[in-house]
């Protein structure tokens, strides 16, 4: 990344986020489209630091995602009617999950390191389904809603503003990406990008290398537990969906979409798919042939991902 | 300027073309495709002009994946009846505009996406959908917190007008209760009283079973086995297996949709249904012309039909139908007509666009011939909000009158005899004050 | 509950030679070409609507001939405009390609011939079943499956004993080699997609003919053949076809003792013997990844 473009690239990014319900609604989007955007941003995020900063490639963080939301919806419909908690509950049971998987899986490699986190997801995915006493099964999780912050001195109503609760998502987002950015920084997050680089020289280095990809993997789970809850929160719902493999494609592929070598790719994916679907869909029948068309396209021209384009228009 | 000067100065700006033209080159092309392929491709029936007059119905159903056809079916009764609504003065006097959405056919958090995006963005005046039953009931969780009218057309779960009721859900299509109730008198006579049942693992299918195994036992039968089949299930062998063993008298499949047609194909490969009877609760059009001809058989119950003669206006609708799409209707091509209609009548009774003006005008509103199409006039339960129309019970055929005639009306069940009491539906409905 | 179970396993057997043959196509194009190819659900169901269609013409019989090649073409043209680009990759890039493609062919597909779903009879001669207490085994199924076995045996005589197949066997092992070689690998890569693509197309006139007939007739079978890839070990065709013959078994089984579960075994299986045994069963030391 150059000079330039990295002095640039985040406060730019920051102001958009920043300014995202305002001019959103004036593109023809709408606040809710923009914490879309941010949560699933969020979750391709978490997963580009496995996938592009560790290189390893997981296709059912879903079920993190997943077990965010329901420990999210759960905590609210049989517990207690905060939100605050929800997040906390749905991040400590995605990051346990992803503890314990990771733990299991870590001598596995490539596919079949890939395949096995399906398998996983999966699992949990028919759990869902069919403990639906608990689960509410295919019908998921309904009947609650997301309550307002009680912060003491005052109360954010975050359940009838969705502006209010853009931009708790952001803040919790800042919070996230912010970690995720000090950890690679850190001697940590070289030593992963060294893994990727070359996982059998790091071994011969003395590198940890399964215990790295084990804390990679959990880093990871963690985050995207989070954006789980928050998805929860944001459409008051939560289903088996969440925790299904085609959900873990998705964020797969808007990190290659945005571009996996860069920090903000997977963001950038994860708003052109998000933003792309949403308009395309309510315009023709036919979408599914244009995003497609669109996938095509930036695979046989952008070697890179959509940040590779920016990339290059700034160098040259 | 000597030979190697010129040659240099020659080559400079060349090598400095190439690198820079070869990307602006494909980007340019990259961004006319990328154009292109965002230019609204001609869509016929999505109306997308934003007039501040119109009042607008916003329609949330998936239009691709596995529900697609029905879906599509109930896009077009929709815009049938948005027509004819405008032709007859539209809604308090203003045009009405149909705002169609994909909800695609599995996941709620579209639907739900699309839902907000319809009233928040689109302001649209009351929200329609969803076939899927799990999908109506995300739907009407929105609806409720909006405060925006929610006519659910083709989820059959009974929670949405049982124990999820809300003041402003309202359901045109039958529950999985009345279904039940409806079917169980010819399945007893025709098949027999020993049952197997083939359901698919999900809400429907949990109340559809439930409901029939009640009345069944009411009726004198026995359930003598059972098999939860997951969503989407291909291959149906296993299942039948299990079936033959346990020797019934008739296989009762509560699979819909796709898994409906692999369930039936399979089994009448398999010479089951010269062993047993085949035959089920829900039915429909869609799933009859799926099949091969052979295949066509069993007892069931349809929601609507088109094949009416003697009831009036019948006829038109069938035509208009045809005239549009080159098919008959279903009954999902109701649900949709239906639907946009009561929301219609909801506004031109209570002459309001009130949610809750609207909602109480609709309490026992009993529909028009025109748009009934059926034999006895359906109205909302009051303090359900669910349509009591008739149900068709009959038998599939492989061909009758018409080639498009794949099912024989024997029996047309008045939809009193086949709704249970407002109590046994479990809808405590509370109205804001 | 015996009779049960042991028809349960034959019957596993004969949908497992199902997915196996799809699972062998996309095996095909994995090993050679390292490319995960999502659309190959895509081009089952263009397969099984180009019989369909052809059906007035040419019968049953004609389709199931024709439609494969026709698919196995296009195959080819896909390969030659779009996947050629992805080759010396990020894997994952063919995987975002795949998928774009899957969308493409999903709505061409609905596009073209309707979201309804179209009846697809067979001759009547082949649904009957062999016997009345053997009912399962109806003329259809083994017809399947003898037809699945010829294209096994034929695939490994092809690449045993022909050229093109010790190419695409070498290839697999060392394709650098191979090119150095004199071999020329474009083509090579290019006959050994739309063989893939043949296999794709032809297991789609055979489901077309158990299942209904609708766009996404090819999309709840590509997981299937993924897993029956992995639980046989990549790189291995014969480990294909014992993954795709144990899910068939797996699921037959999982019927017998709970039901709803049929669809989360295969995942389940997946899951133990990739702990227990990390290449999956015949998977060889040193494959690609």
């Amino acid at each position: 990344m150059t000079a330039v473009d990295k002095r640039l690239s985040t406060p730019v990014i920051w102001i958009l986020l920043l300014t995202m319900p305002y001019w959103m609604d004036a593109m023809g989007g709408y606040t809710e489209l923009a914490c879309r955007v941010v949560v699933l941003g969020l979750a391709a995020m978490a997963l580009n630091f496995l996938l592009g900063f560790t290189g390893v490639l997981s296709f059912g963080h879903a079920a993190y995602f997943g077990l965010g939301a329901y420990g999210a919806a759960m905590t609210i419909k049989f517990m207690v009617p905060s939100t605050a908690l929800a997040i906390v509950v749905g991040v400590i049971v995605g990051t346990v999950a992803a503890a314990v998987i990771g733990a299991l899986i870590v001598k596995l490699r490539g596919t079949y390191f890939a395949m096995v986190t399906i398998a996983f997801g999966q699992v949990f995915y028919f759990i869902a389904f069919r403990w639906n006493t608990v689960t509410g099964g295919d019908d998921g999780i309904t009947g609650w809603q997301r309550q307002p912050l009680n912060l003491g001195f005052t109360t954010i109503d975050i359940q009838h503003s969705d502006i209010a609760f853009y931009f708790l998502v952001l803040a919790l987002f800042a919070f996230a990406v912010a970690i995720m950015a000090l950890l690679l920084r850190s001697p940590l997050g070289r030593t992963l990008v060294a893994i990727r680089e070359n996982e059998r020289r790091a071994l011969f280095l003395g590198i940890p290398v399964e215990r790295h990809i084990w804390l990679s993997f959990v880093i990871s789970g963690a985050f995207c537990a989070l954006a789980g809850s928050l998805y929860a929160l944001l459409s008051n719902f939560t289903d088996p969906r969440s925790l299904h493999w085609t959900l873990s494609g998705n964020f797969v592929i808007m990190a290659v979409l945005g571009g996996m070598r860069s920090f903000w790719g997977p963001l950038v994916g994860a708003a052109i798919f998000v933003v792309l679907q949403d308009y395309v869909s309510s315009h023709t029948e036919n979408w599914m042939s244009v995003i497609g068309l669109f996938f095509v396209l930036v695979v046989t021209f952008f070697p890179r991902g959509v940040v590779g384009i920016i990339k290059r228009r700034v160098v040259s | 300027m000597s030979k190697t000067d010129l040659l240099a100065s020659a080559a400079k700006p060349l090598a400095a073309d190439s690198v820079s033209s070869v990307p602006l080159r494909r980007r340019t092309i990259v961004q006319a495709a990328a154009g292109a392929s965002l230019l609204q491709v001609a869509s016929p029936f999505v109306i997308t002009a934003r007039a501040a007059e119109t009042v607008k119905l916003g329609l949330d159903n998936p239009l691709t994946g596995t529900y697609a056809a029905v879906g599509k079916n109930e896009l077009i009764g929709c815009q049938l009846a948005v027509e004819q609504i405008n032709a007859k003065g539209g809604i308090l006097g203003r045009q009405a505009e149909l705002l169609s959405e994909d909800s695609t056919s599995g996941d709620a958090g579209t639907a739900v996406q699309k839902a907000r995006k319809l009233i928040d963005r689109d302001k649209v005046d009351f929200l329609l959908g969803n076939v899927n039953s799990a999908l109506s009931l995300a739907m009407a969780q929105v609806a409720a917190e909006k405060n925006k009218l929610l006519m659910v057309t083709g989820g059959h779960t009974d929670a949405v007008t049982g124990a999820s009721c809300h003041h402003n859900v309202f359901r045109i299509c039958n529950t999985t209760q009345m279904e039940a109730n409806a079917v169980t008198p010819a399945l007893i006579k025709d098949a027999g009283k020993k049952w197997y049942y083939i359901t698919p693992d999900y809400a429907f299918g949990h109340t559809l079973q439930a409901g029939l195994e009640k009345a069944c036992a009411k009726a004198g039968g026995t359930k003598v086995g059972g098999d939860l089949t997951p969503l989407g299930t291909t291959d149906f062998s296993s299942y039948l297996i299990k079936a033959q063993a346990a020797s019934p008298d008739v296989i009762v499949f509560l699979t819909q949709g796709d898994d409906m047609i692999n369930a039936l194909k399979q089994a009448v490969q398999f010479g089951l249904d010269k062993k047993f009877h085949l035959a089920g609760g829900q039915q429909e059009l869609e799933a009859l012309e799926g099949l091969p001809p052979e295949a066509r058989i069993g007892t069931w119950v349809f929601e609507w039909y088109w094949n009416q003669p003697n009831v009036p206006h019948v006829k038109e609708f069938v035509d208009a139908i045809k005239k549009k799409t080159g098919r008959v209707p279903t009954a999902r091509t109701w649900f949709g007509f239906a639907s946009a209609w009561s929301c219609a009548l909801a506004a031109n009774t209570a002459k309001s666009l009130d949610t809750l003006k609207m909602a109480k005008a609709l309490q026992n509103l009993h529909l028009p011939p025109e748009v009934a199409l059926m034999p006895d006039a359906p109205y909302f339960r009051a303090n359900q909000n669910q349509l009591i129309p008739n149900l068709f019970v009959g038998h599939a055929q492989a061909q009758g009158s018409a080639p498009d005639d794949l099912f024989k009306v024997t029996t047309v069940v008045k939809g009193n005899d086949a709704a249970g009491t407002l109590e046994e539906s479990g809808c405590k409905m509370t109205w804001p004050s | 509950m015996t009779q049960v179970l042991l028809f349960n396993v034959f019957n596993g057997l004969i949908v497992g030679a199902f997915y196996a043959l799809m699972a062998l196509g996309l095996s095909l194009i994995l090993n050679l070409s390292g490319v995960i190819n999502f659309a190959h659900g895509g081009f089952l169901a263009i397969g099984a609507y180009l019989a369909y269609s052809m059906m007035p013409v040419l019968g049953f019989w004609g389709g199931l001939v024709v439609a494969p090649l026709l698919t196995a073409f296009l195959g080819v043209i896909v390969e030659r405009v779009l996947i050629r680009r992805l080759y010396g990759r990020d894997p994952l890039y063919s995987l975002l390609l795949t998928f774009g493609l899957a969308y493409i062919l999903e709505d061409g597909t609905r596009y073209i011939w309707g979201a309804q779903s179209l009846p697809y009879p067979i001759p009547g001669w082949l649904t009957t079943p062999l016997s009345t207490s053997f009912f399962f085994l109806t003329g259809y199924r083994l017809f399947m499956v003898g037809l699945v076995a010829l294209v096994v045996a034929a695939l490994f005589l092809i690449l045993g004993r022909t050229r093109l197949g010790m190419r695409i066997r070498a290839g697999t092992a060392d394709l650098e080699t191979v090119s150095a070689l004199g071999v020329n690998v474009g083509v090579l890569r290019n006959l050994n997609f739309g063989l893939g693509i043949y296999l794709a197309g032809l297991a789609g006139v055979l489901a077309a003919g158990m299942l209904g007939l609708q766009p996404t007739i090819g999309t709840s079978l590509i997981m299937p053949s993924f897993v029956a890839i992995i639980v046989g070990g990549l790189g291995s065709l014969p480990g294909t076809l014992l993954g795709g013959l144990l899910i068939g078994v797996a699921s037959g089984v999982t019927t017998v003792f709970f039901p709803s579960a049929t669809e989360a075994v295969m995942y389940v299986m997946m899951g133990i013997v990739l702990l227990v045994r990390p290449r999956g069963l015949l998977g060889e030391e040193g494959r690609v990844q």
